[in-house]
């Protein structure tokens, strides 16, 4: 069944010069291997479509159940040069947070 | 066991915060938190304008205000509040502040040396696209290499009760105490680690104690009275985030992991001047109401070098807005961003991009926004970047004939024509460790 990714995840996200990114942490430990299958970089870099011009890199912390995902050129050239009202990225881990991930009923 | 509370995550963070630290339960350490990248072209321009300024012009009222406080208590407190001009910074909090022993950090700004640096073969070459520095070289406004904890570390064993940095790492200003109390050497790699990723997650102040958090932000009490992180750190690397009792906010592993993660790059690799630090290597737990215990971090050796940010004189720009209301406020926003475009054309003018967005609509999420219907109203923003000033001023006219000759229902125009900002950009680079000496000054 598809749930979006807010029901078993929470998430924060900034920026590096053009550069975002996003943490996004299992609510429970049980649940982050459906991070790990689902919240692929592929799939982010999907979802944000012509927001992300560079690729996405996704790195794991296993230990804290999260990922970190960089979102590279994705701020309009970013801090300074950025003509956008979320220049720093500041609210894209609420909206990768709207993302439909597939899970089986056992899982939850 | 030492507490050192973090409080300001920037300069034009809540004024209250560091006063409420100080006066509502036990600190030994006060770190303040100025700079941004931005901040320092910004106080470099106000040096060239004014040789006595180039720092935190918050700073020495603050330390007036709290001298009394911080002398009875024994606080010390850590900022890098200096910008470009540390010892003016200094000799302000002295003529506010008297009592107080005041040292200040140098030997970050390299503001004046680029071109000896260069001479003796630094390229400073752009870390992201190997360009050489000569591309902006006569566009320079500030050159700052970031520095550690240790060079704090020696103001501290000077005795004084207020250290004044410039371009220090954020989080050295929480490390350094660490070191100077427990006595932690250059090569404690693990203990280094530990005290850095303390200091990443206090850096941003009530980030970590409820501050932009989603989980149950509906719940999380008291915002207008939110604690500041404190950590209370122990010899052997562990440390507890905590805040005063009765204050508002909320502290949790889920708080902390948010902050963990915030403007974090490849979690293994976390690179200061002091240590790389392993983000997979943190152990939380929650040990009490608003206690999160941090333990098991693992540190590697410090790379050779140390990064120098760069502000150079980019460019120019502007944005403005109109706001459009229902119905069909989205097509009606888009048509006058076409109009605008059109007109931009026509004049002959040319910009490095037009970027317009519509705000109540998608201009945060992109293409990832929640689809919407017919909404009540939206505001168009449209905005300009380019190398030509007088280009740039000349789009600033172009938003508000709108009001009468584009779409209907146009509003929202009542600040007039947009401002030109200038726009500084960043040049990130690495020099070797030897190129960058730091010493200490005590102000007298």
């Amino acid at each position: 069944m598809k749930i979006p990714l807010s029901q078993i995840a929470h998430a924060r996200s900034g920026d590096k010069g053009d550069t975002a990114n996003i943490g996004v942490i299992a609510y429970a430990e049980k649940h982050y291997p459906i991070l790990l299958r689902e919240v692929t970089a592929e799939r982010v870099k999907t979802f944000f479509g012509s927001f992300v011009q560079g690729r996405v890199e996704r790195f794991e912390l296993p230990n804290l159940g999260a990922l970190n995902f960089l979102l590279h050129e994705s701020l309009g050239g970013g801090g300074t040069l950025s003509l956008r009202i979320d220049a720093q990225g500041k609210t894209y881990g609420a909206a990768l947070l709207r993302m439909e991930i597939e899970v089986t009923p056992g899982e939850l | 066991m030492i507490r050192i509370a973090n409080g300001q995550g920037f300069w034009g963070d809540w004024l209250e915060a560091p006063v409420r630290l100080v006066d509502q339960g036990p600190i030994d350490y006060l770190c303040l938190d100025y700079l941004a990248e931005i901040t320092m072209s910004i106080v470099q321009k106000q040096k060239l304008e004014d040789p006595q300024l180039g720092y935190a012009r918050d700073f020495p009222p603050l330390m007036g205000r709290l001298a009394k406080r911080l002398k009875e208590r024994g606080i010390t407190v850590i900022a890098n509040a200096g910008g470009v001009n540390p010892v003016e910074c200094a000799r302000e909090v002295k003529r506010l502040a008297p009592d107080l022993k005041v040292a200040v950090v140098l030997g970050d700004d390299l503001y004046d040396r680029v071109d000896s640096l260069l001479a003796q073969g630094h390229t400073l070459a752009n870390m992201d696209t190997g360009e050489p520095l000569a591309t902006v070289r006569d566009r320079i406004l500030s050159a700052n290499a970031y520095i550690g904890a240790f060079p704090l570390v020696e103001a501290l064993r000077t005795g004084a009760q207020v250290v004044i940095a410039g371009r220090c790492t954020d989080t050295a200003l929480a490390l350094a105490p660490m070191i100077h109390r427990f006595g932690w050497q250059e090569t404690d790699w693990d203990l280094l680690a530990a005290g850095t990723i303390a200091g990443h997650i206090v850096e941003c102040g009530a980030q970590c104690t409820g501050g932009n958090c989603q989980v149950d932000w509906q719940t999380i009490p008291d915002f207008a009275n939110i604690g500041y992180p404190i950590v209370e750190a122990e010899p052997d690397g562990t440390f507890t985030i905590t805040k005063h009792p009765g204050t508002g906010g909320r502290i949790h592993s889920d708080v902390v992991k948010e902050q963990l993660l915030y403007e974090l790059g490849d979690p293994k690799n976390y690179i200061t001047p002091d240590c790389i630090a392993d983000f997979t290597t943190i152990r939380l737990a929650d040990t009490g109401a608003d206690r999160v215990t941090v333990s098991g971090i693992k540190g590697r050796p410090r790379t050779p070098s140390l990064k120098v940010s760069i502000a150079y004189q980019y460019g120019w720009k502007a944005t403005g807005s109109l706001v459009y209301s229902w119905p069909e406020a989205y097509a009606k926003a888009r048509l006058a961003e076409r109009i605008v475009r059109e007109r931009l054309s026509q004049l002959g003018l040319e910009f490095e991009e037009v970027w317009a967005e519509v705000l109540g609509f998608n201009a945060c999420h992109g293409p990832a926004a929640l689809p919407v219907p017919d909404v009540p109203e939206v505001q168009l923003r449209i905005g300009v970047r380019g190398p030509d000033r007088k280009q740039v001023d000349r789009f600033t006219r172009e938003l508000i004939p709108l009001v009468l000759s584009g779409p209907p229902t146009a509003t929202g125009f009542g600040d007039g024509r947009p401002p030109v900002r200038e726009v500084v950009a960043y040049w990130p680079a690495l020099v070797p460790r030897e190129a960058i000496q730091t010493r200490v000054e005590v102000i007298a």
